[in-house]
């Protein structure tokens, strides 16, 4: 029962690192980059909401409604004020400007904010829990794994009924052709960090409403994000969600015979599959 | 030769006082623990592993166009190796040589599976491959499991000769890191290395193994960086392996070399100055020394991407460790050298 409990756990663990992957995977199918502070916006969604919170009486769903939103507006000016003037120095500028920003939150959250961890409180909400059988899904969990799946439903509808998905598709494969042809690649960046942001702000929440957080959490939240678009195939959208499911059954399954060895044994699944299956779970497409 | 045809040349009017300079500098160095007090010369070993981690990154990074965040993974085994020695009646000192040939050990297998990554990917793989070397590491329950160990061996030796010691070991590693970096990138695979840099598929299409060159100076990195894990724990008699596999290691090596100027060997060492100098300086300022470097950092990647040095060595064409060619006017009456291949 332990067995069938921890993969219930698990399954919904990998949602939520789904839900922090999506956005990582979007921003490299579009750009080729890898945005280091990926996890560390997720702390400062989790930290804006529980500001919100705390001097406002709003309820906390209205507080995630609107903190979502912001974020992706946040995303896109990122993206066109920092991140494009980098993107044109070459692969290297991004990615220290991406770190840059990683140690530039943490420390800023860290002066602000203490080291104390915290948690978001939604009252009932976080304590409740769907009772099937033995096994007990806590609504949380399943509002991260339902974001997850809605989110990436959401950007394949997107990319594939859209315009601006269209042409986010054409940049993605060819951006000096796709330019030929009338395609502003900035925007299609900005559009592609929005994205991201939006979503790495919603698991932040859903984060730090299931779990307590504080300011130093950003980089883990990266590395297991990594680790799901990597084992679910590069490029693929729903091998993310596999891959971050996977994920999250690993950790959970090893945490039943040692909970200390349970990050170690994700880690060694992405090394696994980085050896013998480096396409991934669901290799993308040919292009 | 008539006068007038270009040369390709390495050396020129600046490095020959780089070489005199160069000596005196070194000498006075060595001679410092008898020149200054001990808190000099033991702050200025912090200086010293930072000048041989950033020359390991700049060489991954500025000339092996390998991004890695997760150098910090030979900087923990070099000093958990010290330390295992240490137990087993190696002296630390020695320990640290051990330290470079088991970084250097782990890194070739560790190579097959980051080097199936690329780009950005990398970079994040390397951290992966750091945080394992740790998680793997705590469980050793006779390496101190995740509090830490002290350093067995040194009780022994007198305090004063044991920071003479120290200083002078730190002070060898970064002069054999830099020489040797200076040495590689000199030879065939510094040049490989820069073709690959500037484009790899042309450097491929010309015969250079491109992978091969890469894993030499992934290998010769980690053992830099595992030298100087053993310097900092035998600096500071202790190991804890959070602080030890931190990627803050990271943020130090990439913050020096972007600041002092990446793919110059110059720049890690400007960078580690100014580094070291701004750690001096706001050491009460807490994290908003990271908050401010960070900036700085970030500013020089988008406004400076050569960093300090690459702006003096622009300007003025200054090299003080010249790796690189230049075609300059020759004298009518030196020959002209052939350019190595």
């Amino acid at each position: 029962m332990d067995v069938v409990n921890a993969l219930a756990q698990g399954l919904l663990l990998g949602g939520l690192y789904a839900l922090f992957a999506c956005g990582l995977s979007v921003v490299f199918g579009v750009m080729r980059i890898v945005n280091l502070a990926h996890g560390d916006l997720a702390i400062v969604a989790a930290f804006c909401a529980f500001v919100t919170l705390s001097a406002t009486s709003l309820p906390l769903w209205l507080v995630a409604v609107v903190t979502v939103p912001v974020f992706s507006v946040v995303g896109y000016l990122t993206q066109r004020l920092l991140l494009q003037r980098s993107l044109q120095s070459g692969p290297l500028a991004t990615l220290l400007v991406t770190f840059g920003l990683s140690v530039v939150i943490q420390n800023l959250l860290l002066e602000l904010f203490s080291a104390d961890t915290r948690t978001l409180d939604a009252g009932s909400f976080a304590t409740s829990a769907l009772e099937v059988g033995d096994v007990s899904l806590s609504y949380v969990g399943i509002t991260g794994l339902v974001l997850a799946v809605g989110s990436i439903v959401a950007i394949q509808l997107f990319l594939s009924r859209t315009s601006s998905g269209r042409i986010m598709r054409a940049t993605s494969d060819d951006p000096q052709t796709a330019a030929l042809v009338g395609a502003d690649a900035r925007r299609v960046y900005g559009i592609a960090s929005a994205i991201a942001f939006a979503t790495v702000a919603m698991a932040g929440i859903v984060m730090a409403i299931r779990s307590s957080f504080d300011p130093s959490l950003g980089p883990a939240q990266l590395l297991f994000a990594f680790e799901a678009v990597v084992i679910g195939g590069l490029g693929s959208l729903w091998g993310t969600l596999l891959g971050g499911l996977a994920l999250g059954v690993v950790q959970s399954l090893v945490a039943v015979a040692d909970p200390s060895s349970s990050v170690l044994a994700g880690h060694l699944l992405f090394l696994l599959v980085l050896a013998f299956r480096p396409q991934g779970l669901v290799p993308a497409r040919a292009s | 030769m008539s006068a007038g045809v270009p040369a390709v040349s390495r050396s020129g009017r600046s490095t020959r006082p780089t070489s005199v300079v160069g000596a005196v500098l070194l000498l006075v160095l060595v001679a410092l623990p008898f020149l200054v007090y001990e808190d000099v010369t033991s702050s200025l070993v912090s200086l010293f592993v930072l000048i041989v981690i950033a020359s390991m990154w700049n060489l991954l990074a500025g000339f092996g166009g390998l991004v890695s965040v997760g150098q910090q993974a030979f900087i923990g085994v070099g000093a958990y190796t010290v330390v295992a020695l240490a137990d087993a009646g190696v002296p630390p000192y020695l320990g640290v040589l051990m330290a470079a040939v088991t970084a250097a050990a782990l890194a070739l297998p560790t190579s097959f599976l980051a080097f199936r990554l690329r780009g950005d990917y990398f970079a994040v793989g390397t951290w992966v491959i750091a945080e394992v070397y740790r998680l793997v590491l705590v469980k050793i329950d006779s390496l101190g499991g995740p509090s830490g160990r002290s350093l067995t061996g040194m009780n022994d030796v007198d305090a004063t000769m044991r920071a003479a010691f120290t200083y002078w070991l730190a002070l060898g590693v970064a002069v054999v890191s830099v020489a040797t970096c200076f040495w590689l990138l000199r030879g065939r695979i510094g040049l490989a290395l820069t073709a690959v840099r500037d484009d790899e598929v042309a450097a491929r299409a010309s015969g250079v193994d491109v992978t091969r060159a890469k894993r030499v100076m992934y290998l010769v990195s980690a053992a830099g960086c595992g030298a100087a894990g053993g310097v900092l724990v035998v600096d500071a008699l202790s190991v804890q392996p959070n602080a030890i596999f931190s990627v803050q290691w990271s943020a130090s090596m990439i913050f020096i070399v972007v600041i002092g100027g990446i793919g110059y060997l110059e720049g890690p060492i400007v960078g580690a100055i100014v580094y070291f100098l701004l750690q001096q300086v706001l050491a009460d300022a807490g994290s908003w020394y990271l908050v401010l470097l960070g900036c700085v950092a970030i500013l020089v990647a988008t406004r400076l991407p050569r960093g300090l040095w690459g702006t003096v060595h622009d300007r003025w064409g200054l090299s003080l460790f010249p790796v690189d060619y230049r075609v300059t006017r020759a004298p009518a009456a030196e020959p002209c050298p052939a350019v190595r291949t």
